[in-house]
């Protein structure tokens, strides 16, 4: 079925058929056709968010948490560029956003025309792909491929730019059908490799599963056939931060989050190992520390969907190109027909190994009676909400480090972090877009003070849509993984890490509409985090908090996993001058 | 062999050459890219190269099959092993790159680059060098009095050893495609 209507009317129907019932976005003049549909229709809901970055953060944390691709709809010229960080934000960390933007009308591109920017040049590297439609009869088809690029394979932000004359003219619709285009990413894995690994795992006498957030972009498929790898085979698992969830925290198996604020116990277990499993994870730097010295005795099998993961930074000895789950499949099909082996024996003292590490508590803090710590306001949440049906996100910085380790996932999709960018002001939009998502559960956004204020402008857009987004900040007044580096690094100058002149949360939250709690007392705390989760509505949590706590453990800059610093015993000198220049 | 008797650097069948040996001298190959031809393409291949630090020693590019409109990209770089099959993976990740091609690695294959050179010079000098463009089957494609400008085709090498005769002949002005490859044989 083909249909004749405007560029604009196609945009929206589009939309439709490709299931998307939210947008985020904000209206512009080279939008305004488009927003003329979106008045005219009630199946697509538009979120006005307050600010195009927050649009894009709110559409990852749609995505991260449903697994279905989010899409924003923002002006030409300065709304394409304000959403650059979320599009960057979500190319390092495999997010499927669609983008639909603006542009001036075919004829001026060129000319410097009013709020003109040469949008697919700037976001030619933030995206995995993008595309400038000059034909109205191209459209729908291109929208539908956006779609399909954005989904398949390893996922991402694709970008559409629409000028304003394309949205205004006539071209014939075409609904969306299978993608016939020549990008078909394998999701197969090849059987002699996986062949090949499974006689490793038959003969690991010290394996470790190292798991990314690959297992959580192929679905809740893949996170159970990883359960149950690791219940069958009883190796110890790892995960990196963007991976948590897909093997559950209560797992007995399960060694917590590895990497430079990673635990004592998986660190060493990566490092000793002589088996690594690496399950849609691309070793990143905070996760191998030194490359030379990393886990120097161990067989490396890669599994990731992306070719160019493999050997990028470690070489693979057993490679493997294809979807987590399929692989995953593949690989218990092969071991269970060959009997199901293990190295038992080995692998139980292995295990005790493992277990004596844990003994360390390498997350043991100093807790007071009089400051509230950051880990034990964290520990409070866990133990508070841990029966609700929970999403988490954060912001970026040393509570999002302690939320890693002191928050217990039990599932993927639940945990919605900047990994690859790093990006400060992510979690607040980022909850925006997860509760739209999931309206009747708990969603709680970790943040710190100087992140949080990043994209403080958002909470508009909560009070308005009624979202009961909650807003944990852990206020130490202080940028703290800003201030623990110039403190092991720089001297203790602290250099502009401090947040000065910051408001009144409470009052800040009271005046738009939205409820404020104050504490800075651990005797109040449990009561305060009661009272943040039974108001219905949005809630900022402003929880004063010991100024100077550092996050450990740390694996320094320049460092192997086993000269890892397990508190403030540990940090003097610690990292020398070839580390200091990396970040 | 290591301990879990799995022999290293054993991949044969993978696409990408996953398990090599990686060594750390720089070597040169010549990467046949087939993409769509649509506008920004040579800015995604350009931009991988510039935005990843890699090298692009030169590049040729025009469409090859005018109804699929796909173009080849004929690109020279320099990298240790390592860094080239990064490059090769990532052009291949690249949305619009149907074929990545490594004809050093599947080669044998001709290298052919066209250059255009023009000579300005009298006497003796200006007879040396028709007499050097006939050795080397250069054709003159212009002449004045005082000049001659010569095509010539051949193996980058091949025209390196040219420009190099015409330099003290009055070598005033090159200009050169850079290499287009294909591989040998059917």
């Amino acid at each position: 079925m083909t249909r004749e209507m405007t560029g604009a009317k196609m945009v929206v129907q589009a939309l439709k058929d490709q299931g998307v019932d939210t947008v985020f976005g904000y209206p512009g003049g080279a939008v305004l056709p488009i927003y003329d549909e979106i008045f005219l229709q009630n199946d697509i809901r538009h979120i006005l968010v307050r600010h195009e970055q927050g649009a894009v953060h709110a559409a990852e944390g749609y995505a991260r948490s449903t697994g279905k691709p989010g899409v924003c709809l923002v002006t030409s010229g300065p709304g394409a560029t304000n959403a650059v960080t979320g599009l960057t934000d979500a190319l390092m960390d495999s997010i499927p956003i669609v983008v639909l933007t603006g542009q001036v009308p075919t004829f001026m591109i060129g000319s410097d025309a009013f709020q003109e920017a040469d949008t697919v040049g700037i976001t030619r590297p933030c995206t995995k792909h993008n595309w400038l439609v000059k034909e109205t009869d191209a459209l729908a088809d291109t929208i539908h491929e956006a779609f399909h690029v954005a989904t398949a394979g390893r996922p991402g932000p694709v970008l559409v730019d629409i000028p304003k004359d394309v949205q205004f003219a006539n071209g014939t619709y075409t609904p969306p059908k299978p993608s016939t285009s020549h990008y078909q990413p394998m999701v197969k894995g090849d059987m002699e490799e996986i062949t090949e690994l499974v006689a490793a795992i038959e003969n690991a006498k010290k394996p470790v599963f190292y798991t990314g957030g690959g297992v959580i972009n192929s679905g809740p498929a893949a996170s159970q056939l990883l359960r149950e790898l690791v219940e069958a085979t009883g190796f110890p698992i790892t995960s990196t931060l963007m991976g948590l969830g897909a093997y559950p925290a209560s797992g007995k198996h399960w060694l917590g989050m590895l990497g430079m604020h990673g635990l004592y116990e998986a660190n060493l277990a990566m490092h000793d190992c002589d088996l690594m499993i690496c399950i849609g994870a691309r070793f990143d730097d905070r996760i191998t520390g030194r490359i030379d010295a990393f886990s120097p005795n161990s067989i490396k099998a890669h599994i990731d969907i992306d070719p160019s993961s493999i050997n990028k930074v470690i070489k693979a000895d057993i490679p493997i190109v294809g979807d987590v789950g399929h692989v995953l499949e593949d690989i218990l099909k092969v071991w269970k027909s060959r009997g199901r082996k293990t190295e038992t024996e080995a692998v139980a003292s292995w295990r005790r190994q493992v277990d004596d590490w844990r003994k360390v508590n390498c997350l043991a803090y100093a807790n007071s009676e009089t400051t509230i710590k950051p880990q034990y306001a964290l520990q409070r949440l866990e133990e508070l909400t841990k029966k609700h049906d929970r999403y988490i996100c954060t912001e970026v910085g040393q509570h999002q480090m302690w939320a890693a380790q002191f928050l217990n996932f039990e599932d993927p999709n639940r945990w919605m972090t900047s990994g690859g960018l790093g990006t400060m002001g992510y979690g607040f939009p980022a909850s925006i877009g997860v509760q739209l998502a999931h309206p009747d559960s708990l969603v709680i956004n970790v943040a710190g003070e100087a992140s949080w204020l990043m994209n403080m402008q958002e909470l508009g857009t909560a009070v308005q849509f009624r979202l009961p987004v909650k807003q944990f900040i852990l206020n130490n007044e202080r940028l703290g993984m800003v201030r623990q580096w110039q403190e092991l690094l720089h001297g203790e100058r602290y250099s502009q890490s401090w947040s000065e002149a910051l408001p009144d949360f409470v009052k800040l939250a009271e005046a738009f509409g939205a409820k404020g709690i104050y504490c800075d007392n651990p005797a109040d705390l449990d009561d305060a985090i009661m009272e943040m989760i039974n108001y219905d509505g949005p809630v900022l949590f402003d929880c004063l908090v010991e100024k100077h706590e550092n996050c450990f453990p740390m694996i320094p800059s320049g460092k192997a996993h086993n000269e890892m610093l397990l508190g403030e015993a540990d940090t003097q000198g610690v990292i020398d001058s070839k580390g200091s220049v990396l970040v | 062999m290591s301990a879990l008797h799995i022999k290293k650097g054993t991949s044969k069948h993978s696409a990408y050459n996953l398990r090599p040996t990686f060594s750390d001298v720089s070597e040169r190959h010549t990467l046949a890219v087939l993409v769509e031809n649509e506008p920004g393409v040579l800015a995604r291949v350009i931009g991988l190269f510039a935005g990843r630090g890699y090298n692009i020693e030169s590049l040729t590019v025009a469409e090859v099959d005018h109804t699929g409109h796909l173009s080849r990209i004929t690109i020279v770089t320099k990298g240790t092993p390592q860094v080239i099959e990064q490059i090769k993976a990532q052009l291949g990740r690249i949305v619009v790159v149907h074929e990545v091609h490594d004809l050093t690695v599947e080669g044998p294959s001709v290298e052919r680059e066209l250059a255009i050179m023009k000579i300005v010079g009298q006497g003796d000098k200006r007879v040396e060098a028709l007499r050097l463009a006939d050795i080397f089957r250069a054709n003159v494609v212009d002449s004045t009095l005082n000049s001659f400008v010569f095509e010539i085709t051949g193996a980058p090498e091949k025209i390196d050893a040219f420009a190099d005769l015409m330099r003290p002949l009055g070598l005033a002005e090159i200009a050169r495609t850079g290499v287009a490859a294909l591989l040998r044989g059917d």
